[in-house]
């Protein structure tokens, strides 16, 4: 990979902005140290998670070819930090890139705020998560030039969030088929240990947290306890949605599952972070509700060592 | 040809004892099947080795079954490949796919063990009968019953055939394409955390019984589908079921259909869905972005701040949220009074709020559904086409939707 600067048009999405600032925050300082450049989306509207196309597919598409649309208009690629966000955006993307008339039908809806979202050419304009970028863009040795604190003896758990992993042929797989092992590339060259476990890339729980509020906590409860038992130290995700379930949630999901739980999960941008030397603090993890503290003693004991 | 270990869960209830992993040495073309290999080591190594199959060319759905953790059909896919994603996940994590595969033992399990085998398990969510047969009575068959897999339609017969405009019949050629094999009750992850969850067989199979213009229970079945508490917002929205479907049925697609038919018929349903999505909607024509406590308050309670009256439900889910915003509060996360009552948050700045309710408004009038399955992407190649009409042939009419 290059060294010339990176420069996206962001979208940070609502949940970064709502019940996970920290992750919006710990980004914003991680672009920074990395020379990520950021061209925030402020104008841009929530990417329905699904549920607005759930309810309404043509709305849901005409909402993300207003986001694309926008960030098109910077001249720039787009990129995300949220799992749900990449898949509720790929899906419609891929409607709109299938056909020409749906995609005219689509953008008269927006010509009059003088908007068009115009299919990219193969390798052109493109919709990354942070965690796609990184890997893709901005090179994992780029990467581990940046480091400055390994994360050594830290026992890292992957979890991805499934909008992020299925469906393969939606998300861009047939490209790059080694989108459902980036987490592992970069825990490894941030100096971690990955610790391999059975929820990785299973669902957290989430979208049904208010609809069938048990099934939802039995999944966030068995994962979280899942890492426990492999020996995990935290667990990182590029998912709010998943951090609100396996974190925010965690206290909840372990009345579920019967069993104490207490694992710190961190936000990608998070773990990142703190391999550049940023501290916890400025990282927002003392926002987090599972403790953050052992993930600091492992860190304080790893560079004593 | 190559050689390929191949690594089994095996399990014989005659035996008395619990299941046990076998490793076996195969040699085999990498284009040829995982079933294939598994064939070849029954007739070479061991005659009891027990698996279900027929066709071998993904039309029957017999050979379903989890190759390195993903559920599939064992003649679908190719060993080569399944060589490739066992070495990947290998590279990636330090960890075989035989090593992080349930933690049984048996003998010879360590003995002799290849680097990075192909792991294959009997299907998920169903009981096991011996080695990687699977009783697709308890779970699979008996939820395709549950939801009434049959027509139902009023009125005196006709003397012949019922006639239908063939159009009308498109909506559901991808539902029929289902050949029952179970891949994608064995991949459900609402159903690993709730047995009871109808499942995304059963329903994509719903779906084909509701968007039948000859059915004459649309309304009781969407009402019957909605109102069970593990039917159609039961369902987790993980897209596993998609990934595991060998005929492109997207059973999630076929629920999210269920849950968009229900909405417009208005029912309410016990586990708060139906609110739950026009809460969403609604806030977002509002506002933009979401405002999650808003979100939460109106999927329980819609217009609680006018005259509805929460249900008990309602109350009690509510109730139960407050100590997750304690929490929240406690470490800084909630502390803003945008976060904390519902309907502060902000909206989008500078005339770009009234951008987002326009869209609504045109899409309102369209409410258009656009389905790849079915209307294909544009300037495929010929080739393909053809490709894809051999691929859907069991679904009956799709040749001609292809097109």
């Amino acid at each position: 990979m290059s060294d010339e600067k990176i420069k996206v048009a962001y979208w940070p999405g609502c949940v970064s902005r709502g019940f996970t600032p920290e992750l919006h925050g710990s980004m914003a300082l991680v672009a920074e140290r990395l020379g990520i450049e950021l061209v925030e989306l402020d104008r841009a509207n929530c990417c329905g998670a699904g549920v607005i196309a759930e309810h309404n597919q043509e709305l849901a598409d005409t909402l993300n070819a207003r986001t694309f649309a926008l960030a098109q208009q910077t001249g720039l690629s787009m990129m995300n930090i949220c799992s749900t966000c990449q898949g509720a955006q790929s899906e419609c993307q891929q409607r709109l890139d299938a056909d020409s008339a749906y995609r005219a039908h689509v953008n008269e809806a927006l010509s009059g705020q003088g908007l068009s979202y115009e299919k990219g050419e193969e390798g052109g304009w493109t919709n990354k998560n942070f965690l796609w970028l990184l890997v893709e863009d901005y090179g994992l040795d780029r990467l581990a030039a940046q480091v400055k604190r390994p994360l050594s003896g830290l026992r890292v758990g992957p979890f991805y969030g499934c909008y992020i992993v299925r469906p393969k042929e939606r998300l861009g797989y047939n490209h790059f088929p080694d989108r459902d092992i980036y987490l592992e590339k970069v825990i490894e060259v941030l100096g971690g240990q990955v610790v391999e476990y059975d929820g990785a890339r299973k669902c957290c729980g989430f979208p049904v947290i208010t609809m069938a509020r048990e099934t939802s906590l039995r999944q966030a409860g068995t994962h979280v306890g899942d890492a426990i038992d492999a020996g995990a130290d935290c667990l990182v995700t590029p998912c709010p949605l998943c951090h609100l379930n396996l974190d925010m949630q965690q206290p909840e999901a372990a009345k579920v599952v019967n069993r104490d739980l207490g694992l710190a999960v961190l936000h990608l941008p998070q773990l990142v972070g703190l391999a550049l030397g940023a501290e916890p603090k400025e990282l927002g993890m003392s926002k987090h509700i599972a403790s953050t503290g052992w993930v600091e003693e492992r860190l304080t004991a790893g560079a004593a060592a | 040809m190559a050689e390929y270990t191949i690594k089994v869960r095996r399990f014989q209830p005659e035996s008395g004892e619990g299941p046990y992993w076998e490793e076996f040495n195969v040699d085999l073309d990498p284009s040829l099947s995982v079933l294939d290999g598994l064939l070849q080591a029954k007739d070479n190594e061991d005659g009891s080795l027990a698996v279900r199959c027929s066709c071998r060319a993904a039309i029957c759905g017999s050979c379903g079954m989890k190759v390195n953790g993903q559920s599939t059909l064992g003649c679908k896919t190719q060993i080569g490949e399944a060589q490739e994603q066992a070495d990947k996940m290998k590279g990636a994590t330090g960890v075989s796919a035989a090593e992080a595969s349930s933690p049984i033992r048996g003998e010879g399990s360590d003995l002799g063990s290849a680097d990075n085998p192909i792991v294959i398990e009997p299907m998920g969510n169903m009981p096991v009968i011996k080695d990687l047969i699977t009783d697709m009575e308890s779970t699979h068959w008996t939820k395709i019953r549950r939801v009434t897999p049959w027509l139902l339609p009023h009125g005196e017969p006709p003397e012949r055939e019922y006639i239908v405009d063939p159009e009308s019949m498109i909506d559901i050629t991808q539902s029929m394409a289902c050949i029952q094999c179970g891949a994608c009750v064995s991949s459900c992850l609402s159903m690993e955390a709730d047995p009871g969850f109808i499942g995304p067989a059963a329903l994509a199979k719903a779906y084909r019984f509701v968007g039948d213009p000859r059915d004459a229970e649309t309304q009781e079945r969407l009402h019957d589908l909605a109102e069970d508490p593990h039917g159609i917002y039961d369902c987790t929205h993980c897209f596993s079921c998609i990934d595991a479907c060998p005929k492109g049925v997207a059973p999630m697609d076929q629920i999210m259909r269920l849950r968009r038919r229900a909405g417009e018929e208005g029912i309410e349903d016990p586990n708060s869905g139906h609110d739950h999505e026009m809460a969403f909607v609604k806030i977002i024509e509002k506002k933009g972005t979401l405002d999650e406590s808003l979100l939460l308050q109106e999927s329980f309670a819609p217009g609680v701040k006018g005259k509805l009256k929460p249900t008990k439900r309602a109350i009690r889910e509510m109730l139960g949220s407050i100590p997750t915003a304690i929490r929240g509060i406690k470490t800084g996360k909630m502390r803003s009074l945008q976060k904390l009552i519902p309907g502060v948050h902000h909206k989008l700045p500078g005339g770009a709020q009234d951008e987002v309710k326009a869209i609504y408004k045109h899409a309102e009038t369209h409410n258009e559904e656009f389905n790849l399955y079915i209307k294909g992407e544009e300037g495929e190649l010929a080739e393909v086409d053809v490709e894809k009409g051999i691929e859907r042939s069991t679904a009956p009419a799709s040749e001609e939707v292809g097109k």
